[in-house]
């Protein structure tokens, strides 16, 4: 095998790359850990044992506990109906569940607060039976559910369409049901999509601010989630807090993301392929984003 | 149409690429419903049944693997559907992978074997919940020349030994005439004849299934196989007709004859090699021809349609 060198072109375009990387990640969240234990351990490990920090912590995951399955089951149900069937206004409800993406969080959380507000056209009605949607935790639930809906989606849809349907006819033609057919074959196929689409909705949820700083209305130790935590730290000149507030978070996106590695170990195995020209790489197309 | 297929047969449903003959292979699987007719099995209506109530074995045109699993779980799953025993299950996959000789690569997965191991491992999966009638969609059809020749002989080997009643689709007729005992040819979703390959191929019931079936040539209005056909170069058999030899061809053991006659229109004879050498034929020649004795495919030529006319 040829040992090829790299020339400077090659060269200064992974300078490039690791640089901005560096300039818009490594540092500043570098910087972030750095400050949060700039006064000592203990310091951040009060900070971040306030009642107020460990309730936004536990709202947190409540909330991702409960969109992120939601979006789930959702998303491998819509990826389901349009690669499989047929029908006038697939393109719609194709369209329709991109809409979060494109708009902005803010938006989505005020179209809540419209509806499901106390002067809203649903919220009135809840209202009249006790519920509370707005400035309490469904309203969360659903604006984090709202924001990360497409992620699954969009991963599982192009591997069903890859993989067809004959595996499923296979099934069902040697005794399985429907469930069975689901559990034992479509499942196991969409297994490495549906991770991914997973982890990117868990990391959507828990960084969502936007959406959640409307319909929550941030009071503190009720609807404060981690990231209302931290902006709330910052405005009440508490940098320990919120510097803390977001190392928890980071630490939190690191397992999602450690997790996520570990569902698919064949695929990451190989993220340095050999250089040799011929030989094809294995790593995914998919590598997960700070996000 | 009305298809039976005999217990324990092996038919070939053979026809022309959308000729509708997986289709047909698909209602009697039951994964797609007829607009009308029924399917039974063994007298029993099976119209109504839902796929996984068949117990009938399909094998897809490209075995439709279960790529997360190994080829043990693949043969391996219908019978875990139905709840067997471990032990069961494990005994009887042993079975059949020693049947389709897979044992060796039990534990690999199906993008580690070639197209023909797919194959067998997916008949092996067929085969395991004992079905009623077994289907094989095109099984042959996307192999290579060389594997494809080896298998068909394995086929019939393995349907003589487990002797399950057995309907492939293929538009190979040499492939439908080496491995079944029946055949159906199907055209455009009609069913054209039905029988023996060997009574088919010399008696066609038409035009279509004769010239689907082998080589043809049109003499004195009527289509026959040119390997029926017999050249003299005295006018000695009755019927017997003068053609000029325009071209002769060797093609290994046989050769092949090709005449004008002089009333126009072109015929061709496919000789043996022996009893051309004998005839010295060369481009020029006048010779007889007439058919054998023997030959009984003979169909006659229908009246030429207006856009054949020219």
């Amino acid at each position: 095998m040829k040992k090829r060198r790299a020339n400077w072109p090659r060269l200064s375009l992974r300078a490039g790359a690791l640089g901005y990387l560096a300039l818009l990640i490594v540092v500043p969240v570098g910087s972030v850990f750095y400050r949060a234990f700039q006064h000592g351990a203990a310091a951040a490990w009060d900070a971040i044992t306030t009642t107020d920090a460990l309730h936004a912590l536990v709202l947190t995951l409540v909330v991702a506990g409960i969109a992120v399955p939601l979006d789930t089951v959702f998303g491998v149900g819509v990826a389901l109906i349009l690669a499989r069937h047929r029908f006038p206004g697939a393109w719609l409800l194709d369209a329709l569940v991109d809409i979060p993406l494109a708009l902005s969080p803010v938006v989505v959380g005020l179209a809540l607060v419209l509806v499901y507000g106390h002067t809203g056209w649903f919220g009135n009605w809840l209202a009249a039976r006790g519920i509370t949607v707005i400035f309490s935790v469904p309203g969360i639930v659903m604006a984090s559910a709202v924001v990360a809906l497409p992620y699954v989606v969009r991963e599982v849809l192009p591997v069903l369409q890859e993989i067809g349907t004959e595996q499923e006819q296979a099934a069902r033609t040697l005794g399985a049901g429907r469930v069975a057919v689901f559990r034992r074959i479509t499942l196991p196929s969409i297994q490495r999509g549906l991770a991914y689409g997973m982890t990117l909705t868990t990391a959507r949820v828990l960084g969502e601010f936007g959406a959640v700083a409307i319909v929550s209305g941030a009071i503190l130790g009720r609807t404060q989630t981690l990231t209302l935590f931290i902006s709330s730290s910052i405005e009440n000149l508490d940098p320990v807090g919120a510097y803390t507030g977001s190392v928890i978070l980071a630490l939190i996106a690191l397992a999602v993301l450690g997790l996520l590695a570990l569902t698919s170990p064949r695929e990451r195995r190989s993220r340095w392929p050999s250089r040799s020209p011929g030989s094809p790489s294995a790593s995914a197309p998919l590598s997960p984003s700070t996000a | 149409m009305t298809l039976e297929v005999p217990e324990r047969s092996l038919t070939a449903l053979l026809g022309p690429s959308g000729g509708g003959k997986s289709t047909l292979l698909r209602v009697i699987a039951g994964l797609e419903t007829p607009d009308t007719g029924t399917v039974e099995i063994d007298g029993e209506d099976l119209t109504g049944v839902p796929v996984r109530k068949r117990g009938i074995g399909f094998c897809f045109q490209h075995y439709a693997p279960f790529r997360h699993l190994t080829v043990r779980r693949n043969v391996a799953f219908g019978l875990e559907v139905r709840r067997l025993g471990k032990a069961e299950v494990r005994a009887k996959v042993d079975e059949l992978l020693d049947l389709v000789k897979l044992t060796a690569f039990a534990d690999r997965y199906p993008s580690q074997l070639s197209g023909g191991q797919r194959q067998r491992m997916a008949l092996a999966r067929a085969l395991a919940i004992e079905p009623r009638v077994l289907l094989l969609d095109e099984p042959f059809g996307a192999l290579d020349a060389q594997v494809r020749k080896q298998l068909r002989g394995w086929l019939r080997d393995l349907h003589s030994k487990i002797n399950v009643t057995t309907v492939l689709v293929t538009h190979d007729q040499e492939e439908a005439m080496e491995v079944a005992d029946r055949l159906a040819i199907i055209n455009d979703g009609r069913l054209e004849q039905v029988g023996a390959p060997a009574h088919i191929y010399d008696h066609p019931a038409n035009e279509f299934v004769l010239k689907f079936l082998g080589p043809a040539t049109e003499l004195d209005g009527t289509w026959v196989r040119p390997h029926d056909l017999v050249l003299h170069r005295g006018p000695k058999a009755p019927g017997g007709r003068r053609a000029t030899v325009e071209r002769v061809t060797h093609l290994g053991f046989e050769v092949r004859v090709d005449l004008r006659l002089p009333a126009g229109g072109d015929v061709w004879v496919q000789l043996h090699r022996g009893s051309a050498a004998e005839l010295h034929l060369a481009p020029g020649d006048q010779v007889w021809v007439s058919p054998s004795g023997t030959a009984t495919a003979r169909v006659p030529v229908p009246p030429a349609s207006p856009l054949a006319v020219g």
